[in-house]
């Protein structure tokens, strides 16, 4: 058995001292909030699941949560609970004979989306393939392509993030409800009813969920202080993410930070109950496909080539 | 009978060098495993070597092998109460206990793997939010309290009854027995569907696995058993007949038997259709693009579950002490392996975006799992230390000679 890369040159044997020290932890302070936050701790042990508050309950734990940030993050973060608009379903999609694989959208994710810097966190994954290989089975993806410069010759590439099924089966899995689909299509976490027990990352057929092993840390002059419930506020660890198409952005109208970030416009992004959107007419006019329809998980993100 | 008890309860803090000494060093290990574990709460689920890639470990494949343990209780219960089999029936009520331990264990194993222990209520009917009946772990959590709770019923039973020097009134408790035959069956196809469920894991979404959870649990169980009972026999006045040995030996070669015919089949329908889905069953066996670490194992673990089969299927071998242990040693190791890592990390390797992460716990999953393994001995050992006096009638010997004499 090998010990974590973080633990090297710890001894693997505990001493006396810790040893007693780790049953009168375990049994007082660790299992049970108490000590001089202890008011505060109770609060967030018994909140409840977001869609269970009233409005005045989802007030006072929005200012309990944002004051929380404030002493962790040395930083005013506000925290939005913009609703779903009715008349509206997003859909996503990547035009694959331009995206270059660059990599902007997913460092653009992390930092709009205060994603843990160390551990690193990444929502959205770009795979690499070989031209002429089979790749449709992503068997073959490479997911480390470190070159120089891109595109590569002889490589093409592939931006994978949530999918954003409509037949969810991380949903579906999820003991608590703590994962739930959005009458916007968004699919969002409740960070603070996940129990973490990753049955959805088992679940998710496209590697989109990611669980904070650790702490996240995030650079305090990094931290994004515009944030979502249900999106982009600081996570705690023992908790799953994922990609929610920027949902503070989108419900406010705006395009998730991918979208705005791709330098070559491969990445798309609309309404699909509006017959007028951008991406509408890509898939009505474009020959698309979405990853591992055979599944039946019915992703609303859409891949297609436009040369 | 209250009497009975509390005489039965002054015991358990009594025994001999041997015993202090197990009582010790089990102590010693749930010690470490604790300060291990609030290590764990402190810094994440980042002193595992689980990643997003490979996000269930150690801990969970431990959970599997349990379950099997618990649903295997079973095959004790079904000669002894079904076909009057006598001497099964008389040391049933140990199978109960190994039961009662093997799903508080599992129980201990989930708590460890969740990223937030506390919030486990949210899972908990009335006061959290059950994802009902969508979430197979929903299920799974239901069917395994209510299978403790038959099983504690029963033991508890059993126990008054012992306690009061009566026989089993079978008319009273035979519906709960009958119930706990298809419950033990239920929870171990249940936690077959946990996995069997997520067509994102080809590994896991093949029909065979929950007849193959079956098979091998009847298998590790049982042998489990075989080597308890010897233990209590050696240790305590419980008499155990042989023939109630060799027959547990003989109903786990049926069931090596089938375990083996089903992962044949499993193996053929996946190598000779060769579709990408035999990826995770060839990282098991042979390795995929030069990584394997779990091979050494599964093939270690393959062998010891056909020779344990030879050995169980032969009246001749069985019957001899010596490879009757070898064989359930063999077996229960076997099994350990096949059911528990070779189960669960082959499910995520390669992961849906076709990358090998390879995972081997680290040394703090090692001790806190070893942890959980010595409360669950611990808690056994202390059962049958209660139980044993009440059994064998010595209590009750005792107080009636009392009674005599004044
Ligand atoms: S891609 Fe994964 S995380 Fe996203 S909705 Fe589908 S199953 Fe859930
Ligand atoms: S990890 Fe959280 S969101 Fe995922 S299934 Fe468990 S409770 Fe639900």
């Amino acid at each position: 058995m090998d010990d974590t890369p973080s633990e090297s040159g710890r001894p693997a044997t505990v001493s006396r001292r810790a040893f007693t020290k780790g049953l009168a932890l375990g049994l007082g302070a660790t299992a049970l909030p108490t000590g001089p936050a202890a008011a505060l701790d109770w609060t967030a042990f018994f909140q409840k699941h977001f869609r269970e508050m009233s409005e005045e309950e989802i007030r006072r734990t929005v200012e309990r949560l944002e004051r929380e940030a404030r002493h962790r993050w040395r930083k005013d973060i506000r925290i939005s609970t913009t609703r779903a608009m009715p008349g509206v379903v997003f859909g996503a999609g990547v035009d694959l004979s331009r995206c270059i694989g660059c990599r902007r959208c997913v460092y653009a994710c992390v930092e709009e989306n205060n994603q843990s810097r160390n551990p690193q966190v990444h929502w959205i994954t770009v795979l690499r393939f070989r031209k002429g290989e089979k790749w449709s089975d992503l068997a073959n993806a490479e997911k480390y392509y470190e070159p120089g410069r891109v595109p590569e010759e002889g490589f093409f590439y592939l931006p994978v993030q949530c999918q954003l099924c409509d037949n969810s089966p991380c949903v579906r899995v999820c003991p608590t409800r703590a994962t739930w689909k959005e009458p916007d299509g968004i699919v969002v976490v409740d960070y603070n009813w996940c129990i973490g027990c990753r049955y959805c990352m088992a679940a998710c057929p496209f590697g989109a969920r990611r669980f904070n092993w650790a702490e996240p840390t995030i650079p305090v002059d990094e931290v994004n202080p515009d944030t979502h419930y249900l999106g982009n506020r600081p996570r705690p660890k023992g908790v799953v993410e994922k990609c929610t198409l920027c949902i503070h952005r989108v419900r406010a109208g705006r395009y998730p930070a991918c979208v705005e970030a791709c330098p070559v416009g491969a990445r798309k992004f609309g309404n699909l109950l509006d017959p007028g959107s951008e991406i509408r007419y890509l898939i009505e006019h474009k020959r698309v496909f979405r990853l591992k329809e055979d599944l039946n998980t019915e992703p609303k993100f859409y891949y297609f080539f436009s040369a | 009978m209250l009497s009975v008890f509390r005489a039965a309860a002054g015991r358990v803090v009594r025994g001999d060098v041997r015993y202090y000494a197990w009582m010790v060093f089990l102590l010693a290990l749930i010690g470490l495993a604790i300060s291990r574990y609030v290590r764990q709460l402190d810094r994440g689920l980042i002193t595992t070597a689980m990643r997003d890639q490979v996000s269930w470990g150690f801990y969970i494949a431990n959970f599997t092998f349990l379950v099997g343990i618990a649903a295997a209780a079973i095959l004790l219960v079904i000669p002894a109460y079904l076909y009057q089999f006598r001497p099964i029936r008389e040391i049933v009520l140990f199978g109960e206990m190994v039961a009662i331990t093997a799903v508080i264990m599992c129980a201990l194993f989930i708590m460890v793997d969740l990223g937030q222990p506390l919030r486990v209520w949210h899972a908990w009917p009335v006061l959290g939010i059950m994802n009902f009946p969508s979430s197979l772990f929903i299920w799974d959590a239901l069917a395994l309290l209510g299978y403790l709770a038959i099983n504690v019923l029963l033991v508890l039973y059993a126990l008054w009854r012992l306690a009061t020097g009566r026989e089993y009134r079978l008319s009273l408790i035979f519906p709960l027995i009958v119930l706990s035959i298809p419950w033990a069956v239920s929870i171990h196809t249940i936690t077959a569907f946990l996995y069997n469920g997520l067509p994102s894991r080809p590994f896991w979404n093949a029909s065979i696995l929950a007849p193959r959870f079956l098979a091998s649990a009847f298998c590790s169980g049982p042998a489990l058993m075989l080597i308890i009972l010897q233990l209590i026999r050696r240790f305590s006045a419980v008499e155990v007949d042989n023939k109630a040995l060799f027959k547990i030996a003989e109903l786990i070669a049926y069931a090596m038997g089938v375990n083996v015919l089903l992962l044949g089949a499993e193996m053929f329908k996946e190598f000779y259709s060769g579709s990408v889905h035999m990826a995770p069953l060839e990282y098991l066996y042979f390795g995929l693009r030069g990584q394997g670490m779990l091979q050494p194992w599964i093939w270690e673990a393959t062998a010891f579950n056909l020779i344990a089969f030879l050995i169980f299927l032969v009246p001749r071998l069985r019957e001899r002490p010596l490879f009757l242990n070898l064989g359930a040693v063999l077996i229960v190791l076997g099994v350990y392996v096949e059911k528990g890592m070779g189960l669960v990390v082959p499910g995520f390797v390669p992961d849906t975006l076709g990358e090998i992460y390879e995972y081997w716990p680290t040394v703090s999953e090692g001790i806190i799992a070893a942890g959980i393994w010595a409360t669950g001995a611990l808690l056994f050992t202390l059962m049958v230390k209660f139980t044993v006096p009440i059994y064998t009638g010595q209590i009750r010997a005792e107080r009636a000679a009392e009674r005599g004499r004044r």
